[in-house]
């Protein structure tokens, strides 16, 4: 399912005395199938972007489609329901909205809101905490007493759960140890990949974007700015310092590594691995050991 | 070396139905002398945040005790202790009460009954020490996130504890806020000798440190210096934690036969050893 926005503008409150503009002519397409990072320093506007992409927030300028919905300024729009249906947005620290008395009920709420039959959603409910890492036993369990990132786990099981197209994540793993950040991102990454989803991911993490996504749109003081592959986006670090923000710590490294080559490296490394191997081609061979 | 903090094989368990529930905090000692920086750090649930409401008495220990400079926890001192105590919680947006930063700042001094002229300059004195003195009369939710925080350190600071707790302070903060409220401590610890304990899982916070209580399940797990606790390497990574960005890059390297002679905790370490090592015969 594509999303495209088109001149999209957006005011909070907009029409009285407190009406703050938060985005300016916003402009671009994301493609089926995508993993899109969204970067931007904070105040740029990208959570404010990211609430259109189901209808949350409606523009006061523009319009914004996603698949074979239109949702215009000015206009009342109908259906979106539906849309939410197909467009899931995981927010930061979602386990803040765990609310059922069990987890079995929490992830099945979702679904039975949209006339899925209880079996079925009980069903869906079972593959589910599976497939986020969690054993069966905890289905039974109160969702509180869980720890933080079982229960974030439990809160994007609820986001899977109505079998979305488009799964917008924002800042999945703020105050996760480095272990659960790797496993959320591994998680989404693979069903990325295996359920064929548009992963639209909204971070200040430099890190995730660099190794996660094909693509990356940059926001800044309420417009996107520039956009490219991960490799074109940090090979121009000078660009990126001017939107506020710093390169990946390994692009940044690489840095200090080809001020003392005295030479730039082939090619501008993603990964830690990328840049040992890439080191230790360029590295005076060992003398004589 | 004054003692300011110590745990004393400190046992406890939350509330529990289970009739045999588990402790999350187990049989743990440690001690905090004055003018030290420790990071306690473990993976999400290992007990850390459990210690840090032991510390400051929102909880007390079923077994052991907690000294705060020598005297045993309780009821009777709790509100002494604490006004010696800062606190910076995770969360920037839950701990404002005041309309205005400097506001914010006094609530603390409020509460102790300290003369208003005293008030006065001290608010402006811990604005200061934070760099956030431009921001008197901001109202502290339009502020960033490193800022809000380091308003906060400010609040802890007017109080002139004796200790400054950070409970994740950082772990919500993007990259800039995070290197904003670090380098505020830094600076701090410079200048006046703060005593700091730091929980949290980011590793290149508790690089900074001067010794690490590395917490797993409930337990001590280890203790040491920063070098000492990351020369554990694979357990670390097997306990839910990570290598810091410069020491999982030297692996990576020497895998490729890159020569580098030292685990490289930082990254100045770590571009020396490769020019040394490859350059300087």
């Amino acid at each position: 399912m594509d999303i495209e926005l088109q001149r999209v503008g957006f005011s909070y409150a907009a029409g009285t005395p407190f009406e703050k503009r938060a985005l300016y002519e916003v402009d671009f397409k994301i493609d089926s199938g995508t993993y899109q990072a969204i970067i931007g320093h904070t105040g740029s506007g990208k959570s404010t972007v990211l609430q259109h992409f189901n209808g949350l927030l409606k523009p006061t300028e523009g319009q914004v489609d996603i698949g074979d919905y239109r949702i215009t300024a000015g206009k009342k729009a109908k259906n979106l329901k539906e849309v939410r249906q197909y467009v899931g947005i995981v927010f930061q620290f979602p386990e803040h909205q765990l609310f059922e008395e069990t987890v079995l009920k929490d992830i099945m709420f979702g679904p039975l809101n949209f006339g899925v039959s209880k079996e079925d959603a009980e069903a869906r409910a079972r593959e589910l905490i599976t497939l986020v890492g969690l054993p069966t036993e905890v289905l039974e369990k109160s969702p509180f007493d869980l720890s933080g990132g079982q229960m974030r786990r439990v809160a994007i099981a609820g986001v899977l759960a109505m079998k979305p197209d488009v799964i917008v994540l924002d800042e999945p793993t703020a105050g996760l140890d480095p272990r659960g950040q790797k496993e959320i991102m591994d998680m989404f990454y693979t069903l990325h990949k295996e359920e064929g989803l548009t992963t639209i991911l909204v971070t200040h993490s430099m890190e995730d974007a660099a190794r996660y996504a094909d693509d990356i749109i940059i926001m800044h003081d309420g417009k996107n700015v520039l956009r490219g592959t991960p490799r074109d986006i940090f090979a121009d670090a000078a660009t990126l310092r001017g939107y506020r923000l710093e390169p990946p710590r390994i692009v940044r490294f690489q840095e200090k590594v080809e001020k003392l080559l005295g030479h730039p490296l082939d090619t501008v490394c993603l990964t830690e691995e990328e840049l040992a191997k890439s080191v230790a081609k360029h590295l005076p061979k060992e003398r004589g050991k | 070396m004054t003692e300011i903090l110590a745990l004393n094989h400190v046992t406890f368990a939350y509330p529990s139905e289970d009739p045999t529930p588990r402790n999350a905090v187990e049989d743990v000692s440690f001690s905090v002398n004055e003018g030290e920086w420790i990071a306690i750090v473990g993976h999400n649930g290992s007990g850390k945040s459990t210690i840090a409401k032991l510390m400051n008495g929102l909880l007390y220990p079923q077994q052991g005790d907690v000294r705060f400079m020598r005297d045993v926890l309780s009821d009777e001192n709790l509100w002494d202790v604490r006004s010696q105590m800062g606190m910076v919680f995770q969360n920037p947006d839950n701990q404002f009460v005041g309309a205005t930063v400097q506001d914010d700042v006094a609530f603390a001094l409020e509460n102790n009954g300290i003369p208003y002229e005293v008030m006065v300059e001290r608010v402006h004195e811990a604005l200061a020490q934070v760099k956030m003195e431009d921001f008197l009369d901001h109202e502290p939710h339009h502020l960033s996130g490193g800022q809000k925080q380091r308003v906060a350190i400010a609040g802890a600071l007017a109080l002139r504890p004796k200790l400054l707790i950070l409970d994740e302070a950082t772990s919500m903060l993007d990259p800039q806020g995070r290197m904003e409220v670090l380098q505020t401590v830094q600076q701090l610890r410079a200048e006046t000798g703060l005593t700091v304990i730091s929980i949290t899982h980011d590793l290149e916070e508790a690089i900074l440190a001067d010794r690490l209580l590395f917490m797993n399940g409930g337990k001590k797990f280890a203790t040491g210096t920063p070098n000492e606790i990351f020369a554990l390497g694979d357990e670390l990574i097997e306990l839910g934690l990570d290598l810091p960005f410069a020491m999982k890059l030297s692996r990576l390297l020497k895998a490729e036969g890159v020569a580098l002679n030292g685990q490289n905790m930082t990254e100045e370490e770590l571009v020396n050893d490769l020019w040394t090592s490859n350059f300087n015969a």
